[in-house]
């Protein structure tokens, strides 16, 4: 119900001026997410079917979170490369307080995201405090984080099977369409809502665009860099409890590689890893088109290695109409 | 005029083996334009880095509206009403122009949504104000240069600033622009606004100052009303009598075969119309102020970067270089005045270094490199040049400025370049070193090597070239043998600017 008028905030909110100069890439991403989805529904009549869409939308949701988050980040000119093994850290968390310790369901939802939000702080503050490149303090915590899951959980998937309303948070549907969407959809407006009308998201620009400028301006960049790491570790553990819910259980050696698949939809989606420019709304069509592809490749029987492969070749061309783009102004 | 805004007195300043402020005064008043002028070095923008809480004073005080403070860093200044622009403008490219001039200071609805609605109408206020013709929701970095320095300009009065310091504000603007930026400071003028003006451009006091004060080695020379003083005048202040460098006495054989020829050099706005010859033996001055285009001239005979039409002659041929790839080629080597970006590989070991242009020839089968050869030829080096490393194995970083300065005059010495391009060669490098390094090029040249030497430091120039060719903006004003060269006739060229240079 929720879905037609957050569609539109995304629309609206993708107008400013900041995302002026983006604008060609967006619309880019935008027209091939098109062209991808008719050339798929021509080639197999199965792609379009109803299921497979709420398939597909389903199938995005995790990592459209996850890419969600690490805009913030990417617009500030860092990386988060612990996405990834933290959300299965705080799937993880969430297991251990709902099944372990048999409490409620929203002291494990708040367990997941408590701990999203501390890792992100951690990693804020090696960032900013510490001076740590963030590319070696988000490997840091990619290691830290996948370890803590396999060492908390015992090495084994923790299930939710006394708890079946868990599963519903993700899986329920209105319409056929499971909530997990909904959720996903609601993350990004609130995402888009905070990046283009807040301080934070002003200054995560004003960061990525010329740090030192920000900081002879009087703003706080140490502090307003811990906030965004946290805010991204916030999305993180929102992500682990959609994931836990959907599989049903917490399973810990899942996890890595999400963080790349993020990165790969933000810059997709025309968000610059050099900082200063980006937007929500290219992050999540970024998300789409990796999660059409995968789809319509599979129902047209290619094989999995091969979606890879065509993936790989996409995040390159992206990368590089972005630089064609640059070059040109 | 009004009274005293700021006074500074008994500045003193001292850096790692510099003192760079003696006993230093500054007065500005409300509503003055005060030119603070002064030779590359003389402390201008080191009394203004005090001034605006940069950097700590080592003694002395500062009176403002009457009251002594300390300004122990940028905010300080702020708070009291003191904005600097600096020469690289501190903007956030990806913003708009009102996101920039509000930065950190953000109107807000409900504690944290931004107004971006009242942001706009607030920076469309004070650009009204100022009469500027911006749009508050342009992006900066769209903006040309002289644009985004009126948003540093309107950034700087929003924060109800008393007191302007511009650095060099209009090394970078056109004719047209530097005539609206004259317009917009008579106009703070007029609201009590003191102004201090960093400028090398003598022709600009007469035009826009209404004092101008002369620093000279860090210490305060004087203070003069614009209107009582000639250009002439002030540029002896500048200079002063007492350190004459005597010229070289030895004369270069005028018949030496022409190395290097360059006809009618252009790139936009940086390198005009540049045309010289370089004979065998000979050291070839380049003097100028900073940014009066001789790095870009290097580098775009370097190759480096990219011209927009001129000729390249190399013992009388003529030749295409189209990167250094091909000046090294053809036997041209450049120093760069940043060696430790563009010229060492400072985390690798001396040898390493002094091969660094060379490998190719040390290497055997599939590229297995020679150890032996490449010691042999770094030892030969490090003795030659008598470069002071515990070893070779010792990584450059290590070094001392001079000795790393040899090192990369042994790289492109192995490499065999018989035209040598050296930018600023003493720069960072303690004075017992800087003898080492003249003398060097001093053997250089006499043994056949034709040297062009860029150089900001006046006494260095005069002792080393034979010739000087001095610029200003882009283009070549003036060329003086070591005999008619005076530290004034080089100044009087370097601040020849383009319009009167043609009348």
């Amino acid at each position: 119900m929720e879905s037609k008028p957050a569609a539109a905030e995304v629309e609206v909110v993708g107008k400013p001026s900041i995302f002026r100069s983006d604008a060609t890439q967006k619309l880019l991403a935008f027209a091939s997410l098109i062209v991808l989805f008719i050339g798929f529904s021509l080639a197999s009549p199965n792609f379009a079917r109803f299921n497979n869409i709420v398939g597909i939308l389903l199938s995005t949701a995790v990592n459209g979170i996850l890419a969600v988050g690490v805009s913030f980040v990417i617009v500030t000119g860092g990386i988060d490369l612990s996405v990834g093994t933290v959300m299965t850290l705080c799937s993880v968390m969430t297991g251990v307080v709902i099944t372990f310790w048999g409490m409620p369901i929203p002291l494990g939802i708040l367990a997941g995201l408590a701990t999203g939000a501390l890792c992100g702080c951690i990693n804020g503050t090696c960032v900013a405090k510490l001076k740590l490149p963030p590319f070696i303090a988000t490997l840091g915590m990619m290691m830290v984080s996948k370890g803590l899951s396999l060492v908390i959980s015992g090495t084994k998937p923790i299930y939710f099977l006394a708890t079946p309303s868990f599963r519903q948070i993700a899986m329920g549907t209105v319409f056929g369409i499971p909530y997990a969407v909904f959720i996903f959809f609601g993350a990004a407006v609130v995402a888009s809502l905070i990046l283009t009308r807040t301080l934070l998201g002003r200054y995560a620009f004003a960061l990525g665009s010329n740090e030192e400028a920000a900081r002879l301006s009087g703003i706080n960049v140490d502090g307003w860099k811990i906030a965004i790491y946290t805010l991204n570790g916030l999305f993180v553990g929102l992500a682990g409890i959609v994931m836990a819910s959907r599989l049903n259980s917490a399973q810990p050696s899942l996890g890595q590689g999400y963080e790349l698949e993020a990165i790969a939809a933000v810059v997709i989606g025309g968000t610059s890893l050099s900082g200063g420019e980006g937007s929500i709304l290219g992050t999540i069509i970024g998300a789409f088109i990796m999660s059409v592809l995968t789809n319509g490749l599979r129902i047209l029987s290619i094989p999995q290695e091969w979606q890879t492969v065509v993936i790989g070749i996409i995040v390159i061309l992206a990368v590089y109409t972005d630089i064609l783009r640059r070059q040109s102004r | 005029m009004g009274g005293t805004l700021v006074l500074m007195e008994g500045i003193e300043k001292s850096f790692p083996g510099v003192h760079a402020l003696k006993n230093c005064r500054f007065e500005l008043r409300a509503g003055e334009v005060h030119a603070l002028v002064g030779e590359n070095g003389a402390g201008k923008s080191t009394l203004m880095k005090i001034l605006t809480g940069v950097y700590p004073k080592d003694a002395g005080r500062i009176v403002y509206k009457g009251q002594e403070v300390e300004i122990p860093n940028p905010k300080a200044a702020q708070d009291l009403g003191i904005a600097i622009i600096h020469q690289e403008l501190n903007l956030m490219p990806h913003l708009t122009v009102a996101q920039n001039i509000f930065i950190g200071r953000e109107p807000l609805k409900a504690g944290f949504i931004l107004d971006e609605k009242r942001l706009n109408q607030q920076a469309q206020d004070l650009l009204n104000k100022m009469n500027l013709d911006l749009d508050p929701r342009a992006r900066v970095g769209d903006l040309t240069v002289a644009k985004q320095q009126m948003v540093e300009i309107v950034r700087a009065l929003s924060l109800n600033s008393e007191v302007l310091i511009m650095d060099e504000p209009t090394s970078v603007l056109t004719e047209g622009e530097i005539q609206e930026l004259f317009r917009i400071i008579r106009e703070l003028k007029k609201q009590g606004v003191g102004i201090v003006h960093i400028s090398h451009r003598m022709e600009e006091l007469k035009q826009i100052a209404d004092r101008v004060t002369v620093l000279r080695d860090g210490q305060y020379i004087g203070t003069v009303n614009a209107a009582d003083v000639t250009i002439d005048e002030i540029i002896s202040m500048m200079v002063g009598k007492e350190i004459y460098e005597t010229a070289r006495t030895s004369q270069l054989d005028s018949k030496a075969e022409v190395v290097l020829e360059v006809r009618n050099l252009n790139r936009g706005r940086e390198i005009i119309d540049v045309s010289f010859q370089l004979r065998r033996g000979e050291i070839l001055g380049f003097a100028g102020l900073v940014g009066a285009g001789r790095t870009e001239v290097a580098r775009a005979i370097f190759g480096a970067d990219p011209v927009d039409s001129g000729e390249i002659y190399v013992h009388g041929q003529r030749v295409n270089i189209k990167s250094p790839y091909d000046a090294v080629r053809h036997g041209i080597g450049y120093l760069s005045e940043d060696r430790r970006r563009y010229g060492l590989m400072p985390t690798l070991d001396v040898s390493t270094n002094i091969v660094a242009a060379t490998m190719e020839k040390f290497t055997g089968v599939m590229g297995w490199l020679l150890k032996p050869q490449i010691e042999g030829i770094a030892q030969a080096q490090v003795s030659e040049l008598n470069i002071r490393t515990p070893s070779l194995d010792q990584r450059v970083r290590y070094l001392s400025g001079g000795n790393q300065q040899k090192v990369v005059m042994a790289k492109w010495l192995v490499r065999n370049c018989d035209i040598l391009i050296f930018d600023e060669p003493t720069r960072g490098i303690d004075v017992g070193a800087k003898s080492e390094i003249y003398k060097l090029l001093n053997d250089l040249a006499e043994s056949g090597k034709a040297i062009i030497m860029i150089s900001s430091e006046m006494p260095e120039i005069l002792r080393m070239s034979h010739r000087i060719i001095v610029m200003c903006e882009g283009q070549i004003t003036g060329e003086l043998s070591a005999a008619e060269a005076t530290q004034e006739r080089i100044l009087q060229l370097a601040t020849k600017r383009q319009s009167i240079a043609r009348q």
